[in-house]
C-alpha cells in the first residue's frame, strides 16, 4: 500500500486548524484589526478606570458646575472635558462608565447566548414538542418592542445592576436562539452526525460535540453584533432613568444630564454620546471583519 | 438462506411530507414518500451483496433503515438471528459496535473541527473505552492500516484529499471491529483513478478482517467486481436478487435487462443496440400501481398495470428471483396472447 | 450565450477563411494552449501547451479525471476564463478564425452560433428565474439569423415556434405546455436535454458536452446519449464530449485525447487507444477500471495523487505515479507524433502494436 507519495506536492497553506485559518484571514482586513484595538483599548480603559480617571466621577464642586473643557475659554486642564452640572469632572464620569456599558453588555450577551445556544441545540435537534414549546416562546417574546419590554421588566423588578442585566437578557437570548436552531436543522442531516449516530452516540453528545462545535462562527460574529445594540440599549435605559441609579455614571444617563444645558453646556451629551458611536461603530466593525473572516469562501 | 447475519422481511420505510397547519385544515391529503415497499432480503455471513439502482430507488435509505438510523415504519430485521426492530436505544447501542456503515460523501462525513484522531477514535469513545492512551494505540494501528502516515493522524479533514477522506471513513466504520458493514457508495464521489485504490483496501479488509458487506452503487461495474451476490431495486422494491454472475450476464427482469444494457462498455468500441427505457423514473410519491415498472417497460402486458408481481424462482434451488408477471405462469396463462407475443418481443430485445 | 451587439459584429465570413489556414478538415485546432490561475499561493498551470484537433462531423472524447484541465481547456476556448485566470499562450483555430485574439464582440456572435458548450450541472447552468421559453428564445434572438431578419413583431413568435422545435427535437414531450415552466419542474435528464435544446438553437458548427451525462442515472445517460449521437447525425456537426467515463468514450466517440493533470497525456483512434494504450496513465487507468465483461478480473489500482498544480516544475506530471519512470522523465516533455495518427507525451511509451 503505497501512500507515501499521497502528500509530496501537498499545498501549503493548507497545514492550519480551521480556527488559525481564520485568524489569518482576519488579521488581513487592516479595519476590523484598528477596530479590535480599539474595542480592546475600551476594555482596558474600563479595567483601570480607577488609576487613569484624573478625579473621582463623584466628587461634586459646585464651584466647578458647569465648566468648559480645556480648550474653550475659562477650561483647564486638569478637567480635559470640563464638568457638568454638579461639578463632577466629565472625563472621569465617561471613563467610568465605559465599566457600565462593557460590563453590561458583555453580560447580557454572554448569558443570553449561553441559554440560547442550550434552547436553539434542543429545539433543532431534538424537535417534537421541546422544538414547539422552544419557537412558539421565541415567537411570543421576539413580537413585544424591545424597550417596552425591557422597561416594563425594569419596573415590575425595581432598579440595580443584576435587573438590568436580566430584563435585557430576557429579550436577548431568542436571537442567538433562533440562528442556532436554524444551523442546527441544517446539520442535523448531515453525514458526519448520522456516523456518530451509527455509533451510538447520544443526542447530548452529538449536539455539545459534533454540532456546536461547526455552528460557533455565526454564532460569535452575531453576539459580536448583539453587543453594539444592547450597549445602546442600556443607554436608552438610563437616558430614560430606568437603568443604572445616579450617583452611577452611564453614558445614557450621562447624555440625560446633559440635555438640560445641551445649548450652554453641550459638551456634556456629546461627549458622552461620541463614546457610544466610538464603541458601537468600533464593535460593528470588528464583527464584519470577524463575519468575513469565518466566511469560507473568504478563505483563500 | 441458512443463518444470515442480516435478514429482513417485509420492510417498509415511508416518509410523511410535513403539512402546515393550514393544510391539515384544508384537509389536503398527506404526501407519502414511499421509500422502502415491504422488502425481503438476507445477507450471508462474509458474503458481499451489492444492491443497485438508479436515484430515488430506496437503497440508500435501505441501508440506513436495516441499521436503525432511520426507524422502519414496518416489518422485521433481524440480526444475527435477534429481532432489532423496535428494540431500544441502550440494548441497540450494544449492538451498534457490531454493524457499521460508510458514507458516500468524503466531505459531509467527517466532522470539519475534529482531528482524524478524534473522529477515527469517537466511536471507541462512545462504547466506553475512556483511556486516551488505548485509544489512541488502537486509532493509529487502524490509521496506518488505511494507508495514513504517522504526521497525519492530528490533522484535520480539509488538509486531505477525496480519496483520503474516505480512508479514514473506512477507518472509523472498522474501529470497533464490526460484522457488518453497509457502504453506500463508497465510491461514488471518488476519481476513476482512485475509486480502483479503494476498491481494493476494502476488499483486502474484508478478508481480513472476516466482514460482510452490503455494498450499495449505482455504479454497476463496481458491484459486479465486488459482490458475490446482487440485488436491484426500483422505486423501493427489490425486482431481482440472485448471484453476481447470473443476475449480470442472464438478466431476467427486464428492469435489470434495461440497466444493464445501458451501462457503457469499454469494449464496445462503438454505438451497440442497447434497450433504451422511455420516459423518466416516476415520483415515490405517487408509485405507479401493479408493477410498478409497467410505465417504462417495454415488455408490459395489460396486466402489469393491476397486479403487483411477487419474486419467483429462476433457477433450481431459488438463489436467483425476479419479480416480474412475464414468469408467472398464471399471469402468462390468463393473458395468454398478451403474455405470448410480450416475452417473444423481449427476448428479441437482447442487449448485444 | 447572451445576446451580441448588432448584427454588423464582425465575423469572418466562410468564404474570407476558407483560404487561411487550417485546412478544410479540422473545425477546431488547439496548438500549445496554456491557460494558468494565480491564486494566493501561487501560480497554477491548469493547462499546459494542449495540442488537439476536431475534425468536421466527429466525435472526438476528452478523457480525464479532476484536476486535468479538460473542462478549462474548453472553457478557454469558448473565451469564458476570467480573472484570475488567463490564456498565457497558444492558439485557438475555430474554422480557420483565431479565437485568442478575437475581440469580445467578435466572440460574443460566433459563440452561441457556430459554437456551444453545455454544462454539467444543469440545475446551475440554467437560470432558476427564467422559464425555459425565456432561455431557449434569449439564444434564438440573438443568433437565429432568419429570426433576427424579421420585423421585430414576428420575432417572438417566430423565436417560440423555434423553441417548440427545439424542444421536440431534443425529445421532450408536450413542448408547447412545458415550455411556460421552469428548470427545477424538470428532472434531471429533462434539464440536460433542455440545454442540449438551447446549445442547438442555433445549429452550430461544434458542440462542446462538458460530462453531459456524469450527474445522471445510467438509464438516462444511455438516452441523452443517444440523442446526441442522433443530433450529430442529421445535423452534420462536430462534438466535443468531455467525461471521466471511458466506457461512454468507447461508444460514442470516434478518437479521444486523454488529458492528466494539465496536459494531453495521449491521443488517437478510441478503438486504438483502448486496445492498445501507450502511455502509462492510460494503462494505469484501464487497468484499474472494473469490466463488465470479465467483472471478477483483478484491477490494479494506479498508486498516489494527482499533484498539486500549484508552481509545478517542468517535468512530467505523471512522474509521481508512474511504474516506468526514470531520471530522464524530471525534463521537459513535449507530445510527440507517431506515424499512425497518434500521440503519446512520454519518454518510454508501451510500443507493442
Amino acid at each position: 500500500m503505497n501512500t507515501t507519495l499521497d502528500t509530496v506536492f501537498e499545498s501549503p497553506a493548507q497545514q492550519d486548524s480551521p480556527l488559525r485559518r481564520s485568524a489569518r484571514t482576519f488579521m488581513r482586513n487592516r479595519s476590523a484589526v484598528v477596530a479590535v484595538g480599539v474595542v480592546l483599548l475600551f476594555v482596558l480603559i474600563a479595567i483601570f478606570a480607577p488609576w487613569i480617571a484624573p478625579h473621582d466621577p463623584n466628587e461634586t464642586d459646585l464651584l466647578l458646575r458647569l465648566q468648559p473643557p480645556v480648550w474653550m475659554e475659562g477650561g483647564d486642564w486638569s478637567y480635559l472635558l470640563g464638568c457638568d452640572g454638579l461639578g463632577r469632572d466629565l472625563l472621569s464620569r465617561i471613563i467610568y462608565g465605559s465599566r457600565v456599558s462593557i460590563f453590561i453588555g458583555t453580560a447580557v450577551v454572554v448569558l443570553a447566548t449561553g441559554v440560547g445556544i442550550v434552547a436553539g441545540l434542543m429545539a433543532g435537534y431534538l424537535r417534537g414538542w421541546v422544538d414547539t414549546v422552544i419557537s412558539r416562546l421565541v415567537d411570543i417574546l421576539l413580537a413585544f418592542p424591545y424597550l417596552l419590554f425591557a422597561i416594563g421588566l425594569m419596573a415590575m423588578m425595581g432598579p440595580g445592576l443584576q435587573n438590568i442585566i436580566l430584563a435585557l437578557a430576557y429579550k436577548e437570548w431568542v436571537i442567538p436562539c433562533r440562528l442556532v436552531r436554524g444551523e442546527t436543522l441544517a446539520l442535523r442531516e448531515v453525514e458526519y452526525v448520522e456516523a456518530a449516530r451509527a455509533v451510538g452516540a447520544s443526542s447530548a453528545y452529538i449536539m455539545g460535540r459534533e454540532i456546536l462545535p461547526n455552528i460557533l462562527s455565526p454564532v460569535i460574529v452575531v453576539s459580536t453584533i448583539r453587543m453594539a445594540h444592547v450597549i445602546i440599549l442600556e443607554a436608552s435605559l438610563s437616558f430614560l432613568g430606568i437603568g443604572v441609579q445616579p450617583p452611577t455614571a452611564s453614558w445614557g444617563s450621562l447624555v440625560a444630564d446633559g440635555r438640560s444645558f445641551i445649548m450652554d453646556a453641550w459638551w456634556i451629551s456629546t461627549f458622552s454620546g461620541f463614546a457610544i458611536l466610538a464603541l458601537v461603530l468600533a464593535i460593528n466593525v470588528a464583527s464584519q471583519g470577524l463575519r468575513d473572516a469565518f466566511d469560507p469562501r473568504l478563505q483563500e | 438462506m441458512s443463518d444470515p447475519i442480516l435478514s429482513v422481511q417485509g420492510l417498509v420505510k415511508h416518509y410523511e411530507k410535513d403539512r402546515s397547519a393550514v393544510e391539515r385544515l384544508l384537509g389536503k391529503p398527506r404526501m407519502v414518500v414511499h421509500a422502502v415497499n415491504k422488502v425481503d432480503l438476507d445477507v450471508g455471513r462474509g458474503e458481499t451483496l451489492g444492491l443497485i439502482g438508479e436515484s430515488g430507488c430506496g437503497k440508500s435509505t435501505l441501508g440506513r433503515t436495516v441499521l436503525r438510523l432511520h426507524e422502519p415504519t414496518a416489518g422485521t430485521i433481524r440480526f444475527d438471528g435477534a429481532d432489532i426492530t423496535t428494540l431500544e436505544p441502550k440494548a441497540l447501542m450494544l449492538l451498534r459496535s457490531r454493524m457499521q456503515i460508510v458514507f458516500q460523501d468524503p466531505y459531509a462525513s467527517l466532522n470539519p473541527r475534529k482531528t482524524v484522531r478524534e473522529i477515527v477514535g469517537m466511536p471507541l469513545l462512545i462504547q466506553g473505552m475512556k483511556d486516551t492512551a488505548q485509544r489512541d494505540d488502537r486509532v493509529h494501528a487502524m490509521l496506518r492500516r488505511v494507508g495514513l502516515r504517522d504526521d497525519q493522524f492530528g490533522r484535520y479533514p480539509h488538509q486531505f484529499s477525496g480519496g483520503q477522506r474516505q480512508r479514514i471513513g473506512i477507518a472509523r466504520a472498522l474501529i470497533s471491529h464490526p460484522e457488518l458493514v453497509v457502504c453506500d457508495e463508497p465510491v461514488s464521489a471518488l476519481d476513476v483513478s482512485i475509486k480502483a485504490q479503494i476498491l481494493e483496501l476494502l476488499s483486502e479488509l474484508k478478508s481480513e478482517l472476516g466482514l460482510t458487506y452490503l455494498f450499495i452503487s449505482h455504479d454497476i461495474a463496481v458491484v459486479a467486481h465486488l459482490a458475490d451476490r446482487i440485488a436491484v431495486m426500483y422505486l423501493g422494491e427489490i425486482v431481482e436478487v440472485g448471484p453476481a454472475r447470473e443476475v449480470m450476464q442472464a438478466p431476467r427482469h427486464p428492469y435489470t435487462r434495461a440497466l444493464m444494457s445501458a451501462v457503457p462498455r469499454v469494449e464496445a468500441l462503438g454505438r451497440r443496440q442497447r434497450i433504451v427505457l422511455k420516459g423518466d423514473l416516476p415520483s415515490p410519491i405517487n408509485p405507479p400501481s401493479g408493477c410498478k415498472f409497467h410505465t417504462r417497460c417495454p415488455a408490459a402486458m395489460p396486466r402489469c398495470a393491476t397486479q403487483a408481481p411477487t419474486a419467483l424462482s429462476m433457477n433450481a434451488d431459488a438463489t436467483h428471483l425476479a419479480a416480474c408477471l412475464l414468469y408467472d405462469a398464471s399471469a402468462r396463462a390468463s393473458g395468454a396472447p398478451e403474455a405470448g407475443t410480450a416475452a417473444a418481443r423481449f427476448s428479441q430485445k437482447e442487449p448485444s | 450565450m447572451m445576446g451580441a451587439d448588432s448584427p454588423a459584429a464582425t465575423v469572418p465570413s466562410q468564404a474570407a477563411v476558407a483560404s487561411r489556414a487550417g485546412g478544410g478538415d479540422v473545425i477546431l485546432r488547439l496548438r500549445g494552449l496554456s491557460t494558468s490561475f494565480s491564486t494566493h499561493d501561487g501560480v497554477v498551470k491548469a493547462v499546459q501547451d494542449v495540442d488537439l484537433d476536431v475534425m468536421r462531423g466527429e466525435c472526438l472524447g476528452i478523457v480525464g479525471e479532476s484536476g486535468s484541465g479538460k473542462s478549462v481547456t474548453f472553457a478557454s476556448v469558448m473565451g469564458l476564463i476570467k480573472p484570475p485566470g488567463r490564456i498565457t499562450s497558444g492558439s485557438v483555430l475555430f474554422d480557420g478564425v483565431e479565437l485568442t485574439t478575437l475581440a469580445p464582440p467578435a466572440m460574443r456572435a460566433l459563440r452561441g452560433k457556430r459554437m456551444a458548450m453545455t454544462m454539467q450541472d444543469a440545475l446551475t447552468a440554467l437560470n432558476p428565474s427564467m422559464t425555459v421559453e425565456t432561455q431557449l428564445c434569449e439564444v434564438i434572438l440573438a443568433h437565429d439569423d432568419e429570426v433576427v431578419k424579421l420585423p421585430r413583431r414576428q420575432r417572438m413568435t417566430q423565436a417560440r415556434a423555434r423553441a417548440v422545435e427545439m424542444m421536440a427535437l431534443v425529445g421532450i414531450p408536450s413542448p408547447q405546455s412545458r415550455l411556460r415552466e421552469y428548470p427545477h419542474q424538470f428532472s434531471g435528464g429533462m434539464r440536460q436535454r433542455i440545454m442540449i435544446a438551447i446549445a442547438l438553437a442555433c445549429k452550430p458548427q461544434l458542440l462542446i458536452a462538458d460530462e453531459p451525462t456524469t450527474a445522471l442515472d445510467v438509464t438516462i445517460q444511455a438516452q441523452v446519449l443517444e440523442l446526441i449521437a442522433d443530433l450529430r447525425a442529421s445535423l452534420g456537426m462536430s462534438v466535443v464530449l468531455i467525461t471521466h467515463d471511458l466506457g461512454v468514450v468507447a461508444e460514442q466517440c470516434d478518437r479521444v485525447v486523454v488529458m492528466y493533470a494539465g496536459q494531453v497525456m495521449e491521443s488517437g483512434p478510441t478503438a486504438e487507444v483502448i486496445a492498445h494504450p501507450r502511455h502509462p496513465y492510460t494503462r494505469g487507468l484501464l487497468a484499474s477500471m472494473p469490466r463488465l465483461e470479465d467483472p471478477t478480473a483483478p484491477i490494479r489500482p494506479i498508486q498516489g495523487m494527482v499533484p498539486s498544480l500549484i508552481n509545478f516544475p517542468s517535468q512530467c506530471r505523471f512522474y509521481s505515479r508512474c511504474d516506468r519512470r526514470q531520471d530522464a522523465c524530471l525534463a521537459n516533455i513535449g507530445l510527440r507524433q507517431h506515424p499512425d495518427g497518434r500521440a503519446t507525451r512520454c519518454l518510454f511509451p508501451e510500443t507493442a502494436p
